[in-house]
């Protein structure tokens, strides 16, 4: 669990931001990546690897890892770490290797 | 028609090499484009430093800080800014016209571009060292460098139950900050074998004139004063069904384990080389650091012509030092493109070699006494070594005795390094992994032969791209900042 | 023969580590000739080890069209022969008609095949087509298919070949670039940067360069060095059992059985056979990044995550060189396949075997002779 500091966390209560998260609407921050924003909103993992099915979560932040992958509004392969939260946004649990539907 | 633009410089990175050379470059009249992958300049080490909402500046502290100094000098220098851009190609030989230089294909929200430039400038910096611990890919453990994002970029702090382990100062700093922020963590787990501290003695000269000694050893105080520190860790294990539960570890015979919900680790930090090598710069082993670094010259030169590069992407030796070898490697671009003459830039340059010598005093020190111990970087077992497939140890060190002599063979038995992360991740592991079992060093072992792209992209982007001539002719010069 | 045995002497030296070499080197030591293979950096490492791995006899040139039959029997078996499966799967190659124009073509073809009393490629409707590969744009009209042809694993069958070979009393030496090659006596005096080797009997195996050798033998061949580009997705759920070819725009495109997603076609990187060197071409490679998402929609979310082009000969006729040395005897070549060599490697093994140890092959390679090339430079 990773909690906002006071003043982020104001910051969140003033302006929030409303996204979907596996179908849960949650408040985030501007300027949080989606990444933190799931991170905030307790889920420490966002997929479930394409091999074995096992479940990830973020890893390094920075785009490297590629752990962070998740569907936002439908599209897949998504670096949640990479991407800026938007309002209205959807994010879903990447499931394996069922990422492009034909 | 997609839009071409041309620049006489083109650096990528925006961490502190690349925006002091970004600003350098610009001030003596280089038409510079600085291209990077973040939304915000900062690279990582000064990671949001235009938008963190961490205002109380004695949580990060004054280091952090004075990456603030690069930005505005940045913004007035001239030099244009692309953020949010992932370079993914850069072609010498198919570029369509010599003249031109270099094509560089790169992605901004999904969409490809392609641009052109006469030289270039790499300043990727670093990232964490791999940590192959079993269960480090369980969800809850993630690299001390990832706490940091996440408190400097959007203000958040770990909750109870956390520990950070490994070697080097970046966990001292995390636990500090986190301290300043009200936040005691419950402990730090220190791999550095006893001993270490002996061994790193002869460069104690170098580490007591370097610039970061003062701060360093309070901050060190702060620290040991208020967490606990287990140290002489000799295993690790993150253990949980399907998310982080507990860490296991064994200090002098005696094995412990504390429940956790999150798992900060660090053993260093590598430079990022996969866009230098798949450009074909030459790499070499480093066997202190124990990782691939470019080969460069003291000016940002490397084997390829009008390729350069600045800071950790180059060589770890800390922010200051590469903000100064930006500045350096400037100075550089700008003789070879006519715009000083050697003299001139000797003596412009001075100042920041200066400064450049005074940062990296100490590192040896530093890099000898936090060097990753062997047994967490060339893991045994079930500990999995390249995360993006799933392949562990044992896997590894099976197909070595198969007969595979090196990272590239192996790709068509294991998948290592096949993944999206290119390697990033797995490379220093493997290549020590097979080193050890074949019983040579990691230099004759060599590396993943990395190629274009360097960051995946979708086929739909690339099949976006220019095709014709005729579409490649609509080249439009870049225009001057308002 | 009059030297003495040693390491650096052999009864056969064959020059190049690739597929072809190492067949050549399991043919002869099944028959009791052990061979010395000289490779300039791994077995494996050029074309023979990075290709799409195409097992294929649709689609070959009316002169290739024997030797693959011939070779795909050794295929079905490659268990047999090499004690390992190779990743060989037979689930088809089929190349698309896109447009009446690509319809024609491959009708042509087809006839082509018949007349010759080749069967083995038959004409797909467009329906089967698509319930085949649900993915594949509705618009398809249609294609020659080979039920019976397949795909595998390129560097690890080179690999199986060069260890069965090694297991039948082969030599394989990585890292020994040939320099000079000449005759003193009755045998062939090979200098290299790792020493002198000797063996009456010489084979050209040697890919990409191979031409440097012909040249050293006094019969020159306009071999061109070409950089075939591949590109490859991450995972993907399953939805393509078959090899699609394109017909009038290149395209290779293969599903592996790992769900990542093989893209060839053909199209050229730069390369720099001197340094080992190649360069993606990303204009060309997005041309075929079209074609692979106008045949397969979906395709456009695929995560491209690397690149590739392998060191590869290529012939002006498309065709290798296979067959005894024009000036010199006791010299064989066997290269230039001009990318599609893979699923010759078995059989072109035995041919330059039975040259050897027979003096014969029973399968027609006269039009892949090297006199062709003199016989046009004469003629021009």
């Amino acid at each position: 669990m990773f909690n906002r500091l006071p003043d982020t966390q104001q910051a969140v209560i003033n302006r929030p931001i409303d996204l979907t998260i596996n179908g849960v609407v949650v408040q985030c921050r501007e300027g949080d990546s989606v990444a933190a924003a799931l991170i905030a909103a307790g889920f420490s993992e966002c997929r479930d690897t394409a091999v074995k099915e096992v479940p990830r979560g973020p890893f390094c932040m920075m785009g490297v890892c590629y752990d962070c992958l998740v569907m936002i509004d439908g599209q897949p392969n998504q670096q949640g770490c990479m991407t800026r939260v938007r309002a209205g946004m959807k994010i879903e649990r990447q499931q394996g290797a069922r990422e492009v539907r034909p | 028609m997609i839009e071409m633009t041309q620049c006489e410089l083109l650096i990528v990175g925006a961490g502190p090499a690349g925006l002091a050379a970004a600003t350098t470059a610009a001030q003596l009249g280089i038409k510079t484009l600085l291209l990077d992958e973040q939304q915000a300049p900062g690279g990582q080490i000064y990671r949001a430093i235009t938008e963190t909402p961490v205002k109380d500046r004695a949580i990060l502290g004054e280091d952090y800080w004075h990456g603030a100094s690069l930005v505005e000098p940045f913004k007035q220098s001239g030099a244009h800014y692309q953020p949010g851009a992932t370079v993914w190609a850069v072609a010498n030989h198919t570029a369509p016209d010599a003249i031109e230089g270099f094509e560089v294909g790169y992605s901004v929200a999904g969409q490809a571009h392609m641009l052109h430039a006469t030289h270039i400038l790499l300043a990727t910096g670093a990232q964490e060292r791999p940590f192959p611990i079993p269960g480090w890919t369980l969800p809850g453990v993630m690299t001390a460098g990832a706490a940091q994002i996440l408190l400097k970029s959007s203000g958040m702090v770990a909750g109870k139950r956390t520990v950070l382990a490994g070697s080097g100062p970046l966990l001292y700093l995390v636990a500090w900050q986190y301290l300043n922020a009200g936040i005691v963590v419950d402990a730090i787990l220190e791999t550095t074998p006893p001993g270490r501290l002996a061994k790193a003695l002869p460069h104690i000269w170098g580490f007591l004139r370097s610039p970061y000694l003062a701060k360093g050893l309070k901050l060190l105080r702060e620290v040991k004063s208020r967490v606990r520190i287990i140290k002489g860790v000799t295993s690790l294990e993150a253990l949980g069904q399907d998310k982080l539960e507990q860490v296991r570890y064994t200090v002098g015979g005696k094995t412990e384990t504390i429940a956790v919900d999150q798992l900060l680790l660090h053993q260093g930090v590598i430079p990022n080389i996969n866009l230098a090598q798949a450009a074909g710069v030459e790499q070499r082993w480093n066997k202190l650091l124990l990782c691939w670094e470019p080969v460069v010259d003291d000016w940002g030169n490397t084997n390829v012509e009008h390729i350069g590069i600045a800071g950790d992407g180059g060589g770890i030796a800390g922010a200051l030092a590469a903000e100064n070898s930006g500045r350096i490697a400037a100075y550089e671009v700008a003789m070879q493109l006519g715009k000083i003459d050697r003299a001139q830039r000797n003596t412009q340059s001075t100042q920041a070699r200066e400064q450049l010598q005074r940062a990296i005093r100490g590192r040896e020190f530093f890099d000898t006494l936090y060097q990753a111990p062997d047994q967490f970087r060339m893991p045994t077992g079930d500990t999995v070594v390249c995360r993006c497939e799933e392949i562990t140890a044992s896997q590894v060190r099976e197909t070595v005795k198969l007969g595979c002599p090196g990272p590239n063979q192996m790709k068509s038995f294991l998948r290592c390094g096949m993944g999206p992360c290119q390697g990033r991740f797995c490379s220093v592991t493997v290549t020590e992994l097979i080193a050890q079992e074949r019983g040579v060093s990691p230099e004759e072992v060599g590396h993943y032969r990395l190629r274009f792209p360097t960051k995946p992209l979708t086929l739909g982007e690339l099949a976006a791209l220019p095709q014709t001539d005729d579409s490649r002719k609509a080249v439009i010069r870049m225009k001057k900042p308002v | 023969m009059t030297s003495m045995p040693s390491a650096s002497n052999a009864p056969v030296i064959i020059i190049g580590g690739g597929l072809h070499g190492s067949s050549t080197a399991l043919h002869l030591a099944r028959a009791g000739v052990a061979a010395l293979v000289l490779e300039k950096n791994y077995i494996g490492r050029h074309a023979s080890g990075v290709n799409a791995g195409g097992v294929r006899t649709l689609s070959r040139h009316l002169a290739e069209v024997p030797l693959s039959l011939a070779s795909r029997e050794i295929w079905l078996k490659i268990k047999d022969w090499v004690d390992d499966d190779c990743g060989f799967d037979q689930n088809g190659q089929m190349r698309v008609a896109e447009n009446e124009a690509d319809v024609a073509t491959l009708r042509t073809r087809q006839q082509t095949m018949l007349e010759h009393g080749f069967t083995h490629e038959e004409w797909i409707e467009p329906d089967e087509i698509c319930s085949m590969i649900p993915a594949i744009t509705p618009t398809i009209r249609g294609g020659l298919i080979v039920r019976a042809d397949g795909s595998a694993d390129p560097y690890r069958t080179t690999r199986a070949f060069r260890f069965k070979a090694q297991s039948l009393g082969a030599r394989f030496m990585e890292g020994v670039v040939v320099q000079t090659i000449r005759r003193v006596g009755s045998d062939w005096r090979i200098e290299t940067d790792q020493g002198v080797f000797t063996a009456p009997i010489l084979v050209n195996c040697a890919g990409a360069w191979a031409d440097k050798i012909a040249q050293q033998m006094g019969e020159p061949v306009p071999l061109e060095p070409v950089g075939p580009m591949m590109l490859v997705t991450t995972r993907m759920p399953h939805f393509l059992n078959p090899v699609v070819l394109g017909t009038g725009r290149a395209l290779s495109f293969k599903q592996r059985e790992n769900g990542t997603v093989l893209i060839g076609g053909g199209r050229l990187a730069y390369v720099d056979r001197d340094r080992n060197l190649s360069e993606l071409d990303f204009r060309q490679l997005a041309e075929g990044a079209r074609t692979v998402c106008d045949l397969f929609p979906h395709m456009k979310d695929a995560v491209v995550s690397r690149g590739w082009a392998g060191i590869e000969a290529s012939m002006p006729d498309g065709i290798p060189v296979i067959g005894p040395s024009s000036t010199e005897s006791d010299l064989y070549h066997a290269f230039g396949f001009s990318a599609h060599g893979f699923q010759l490697g078995p059989i072109v093994g035995k041919i330059t075997a039975d040259l050897i140890t027979k003096g014969e092959t029973d399968l027609p390679i006269t039009p892949f002779s090297i006199t062709r090339f003199q016989q046009a430079a004469l003629a021009s």
